[in-house]
């Protein structure tokens, strides 16, 4: 994979509230760790209410507790018994939606391994979690997004995506093919229901020093990799151009 | 009538019968509603999501398994912590509902325990079995609390176990309806897209859907309870320009029906929120609402009742006996019904005009 530009870590130069962002109910999963750990706090110190959701109790409970405006919610987007429970719990918790961020992510084989060495289970851990979680939460959620997009609000799906998505690197495999998968299915959503006003994008955020990145890349030189909150950041332009943007 | 069994939403077998202006019937696939909808044409739903209302526990003072059903709320204030509930005896789903054991006596004060959750009986809705109670948590720990312990409300005529999925319309939004709106389940993402293409809308309101049955008959008596609701502006928008421009208003299902009659005011819909008290029926004059896409209904209950508003009680008994003869079916996951207030129906209402009035002369479209 290519490695991301080297980034001096810096404090965010935030603005503690945003007028965009405090008008926003925002969901993402994955958010006790990494990219997913750093839009929450980015969000939150904006003044966007957060709703995030993470596999463990105490790294959830962790967060919550030192970020203001964020609603943690224990919940493994790859298990299907757990999407619409935990769609309840963001929109009663938030009252609505204007944006969901599918980032939690899964590498499917750890180490990385070529395909023949895969096991079809890892295979399928990747998709159940890159794939079909975020296909169940976008739609288990989609009529929370549409009516903040009939009333006139933000309605944007971020898939977080990457550039195995699009490049064939050998031992990236499972986590590829998913990640190839859910940015097919971002366009082709976002040909489905722009009209209705419900927008779809996929976001690379680049190589991020992050602990997903170091189980893929545990010898990676970590100087060169760009931080989770420089990352965010990037997003979170990204987030103020497709709202700037006519739906 | 035969019930629907499997909770499936849209089933290519499920039929609609048609009753148009004229009170003509037609029996149709689901699938064509969308041939049946017309450029002007305003559809407004229910985007209510289904909060899994059914929790099983303790009632501490005597020890002994109740069930818990919510059953409303005052307003749609997402801190609201206070419920009405109907409370049962030891049972499952399983048990037709007339057919569940009564709870143990209960009092203002009692506290409940269900899984996570506890409350406390703040007082007694003037029956054994209907009670105002108030939980014990914060906002967050309640919605933790209803997703992973709370089951949604069903029927003995489903057998399996519902899963929140299949109670949650394909545009389920605000957890706010104790039952779903299920007028909803015939709605799909490509119906609603194409709702534009026809030259139509499609625009929603916000309603607490609440309980259709209690098991108790004095408790069925007083459904539906008082259900608040919620007009955004853009709909209410809407649906003042179609009805100022003589186009037709399609409400999906009864509680669409039941908010948008109540929040007229001197022939214009009021954006906001607002609690639906009054029932619809024989002599309700509809002010906004032309047409309801909703399930079939047996006589007896309210939503039954609420037919008759757009039919008379010929038209009725004729599409119920046809209903019968063509063996739909009934309940949640059942087929439909799409009902145009009639002509002779708006007759009743305007007694000097006992004359058939032509559809072109009322200037509303029927029924393709």
């Amino acid at each position: 994979m290519k490695t991301g530009a080297s980034q001096t870590r810096t404090g965010s130069n935030v603005r503690s509230h945003d007028g965009l962002f405090s008008q926003l109910r925002i969901a993402l999963t994955g958010g006790t760790s990494g990219l997913g750990l750093a839009l929450v706090r980015e969000f939150s110190a904006r003044g966007a209410h957060v709703a995030f959701l993470a596999r463990h109790a105490e790294p959830v409970a962790k967060v919550e507790r030192e970020t203001k405006n964020t609603h943690g919610i224990v919940a493994d987007v790859s298990d299907k018994d757990a999407i619409y429970p935990a769609a309840l719990q963001i929109v009663g918790e938030l009252g609505g939606l204007e944006i969901l961020i599918n980032n939690a992510s899964d590498l499917g084989t750890v180490p990385l391994a070529l395909l023949a060495d895969t096991n079809c289970e890892d295979l399928e851990k990747a998709i159940a979690t890159n794939v079909l979680g975020p296909f169940r939460l976008t739609k288990a959620l989609l009529g929370a997004l549409s009516a903040s997009a009939r009333e006139g609000r933000a309605a944007l799906v971020i898939n977080i995506s990457s550039d195995a998505a699009v490049t064939p690197y050998p031992r990236w495999g499972a986590y590829g093919a998913s990640k190839a998968a859910l940015r097919h299915l971002t366009e082709i959503w976002n040909k489905e229901l722009s009209v209705e006003g419900v927008r779809f994008l996929s976001f690379d955020p680049g190589d991020m020093d992050t602990p997903m990145h170091a189980l893929a890349i545990p010898d990676a030189d970590r100087t060169t990799l760009k931080t989770a909150d420089a990352a965010a950041r990037d997003l979170i332009t990204a987030i103020e151009t497709a709202l700037s943007r006519p739906a | 009538m035969i019930a629907a069994t499997a909770p499936v939403q849209r089933s290519p077998r499920r039929r609609v019968m048609v009753v148009d202006l004229s009170g003509q019937i037609r029996d149709l696939p689901r699938a064509a509603l969308i041939d049946l909808i017309q450029p002007g044409d305003l559809v407004v739903a229910n985007d209510a999501a289904t909060i899994p209302a059914s929790l099983s526990g303790i009632h501490l003072p005597s020890q002994r398994p109740i069930e818990v059903r919510l059953a409303g709320v005052p307003s749609l204030d997402p801190h609201n912590r206070e419920f009405s509930a109907v409370v049962f005896g030891e049972g499952d789903f399983h048990t037709r509902t007339e057919d569940w054991p009564q709870p143990p006596w209960l009092a203002p004060g009692d506290r409940l325990q269900m899984g996570p959750l506890s409350a406390k009986i703040l007082q007694l809705l003037d029956h054994p079995r209907l009670v105002l109670l108030k939980f014990d948590h914060s906002r967050d720990e309640l919605w933790a609390g209803l997703a992973h312990h709370g089951r949604p409300i069903q029927y003995s005529y489903v057998p399996v176990p519902l899963a929140l999925w299949d109670v949650w319309t394909p545009i389920a939004g605000p957890p706010v309806a104790f039952e779903p709106p299920s007028a909803g389940f015939a709605l799909s993402w490509q119906l609603v897209t194409e709702t534009r293409v026809a030259g139509a809308q499609f625009k929603t309101i916000t309603h607490a859907a609440g309980l259709s049955s209690t098991g108790d008959p004095e408790l069925d008596k007083r459904l539906p309870f008082d259900e608040p609701y919620r007009v955004p502006q853009a709909t209410a928008d809407a649906i003042n320009q179609a009805k100022s421009s003589g186009k037709r208003i399609i409400a999906v299902g009864t509680t669409v029906v039941r908010a948008l009659e109540h929040a007229v005011h001197e022939g214009k819909i009021a954006a906001g929120e607002n609690l639906a008290t009054e029932r619809i029926g024989a002599r309700t004059r509809l002010q906004v609402v032309d047409a309801l896409l909703s399930g079939t209904h047996e006589p007896g209950t309210s939503h039954y009742e609420l037919l008759r508003a757009f039919l008379t009680d010929a038209e009725l008994e004729r599409l119920t006996t046809e209903l019968n003869v063509r063996e739909y079916r009934t309940h949640e996951f059942g087929d439909s019904v799409l009902v145009s207030q009639t002509i002779n129906k708006l007759a009743e209402h305007e007694p000097r005009c006992r004359m058939p009035i032509s559809a072109s002369t009322m200037n509303k479209p029927s029924f393709a």
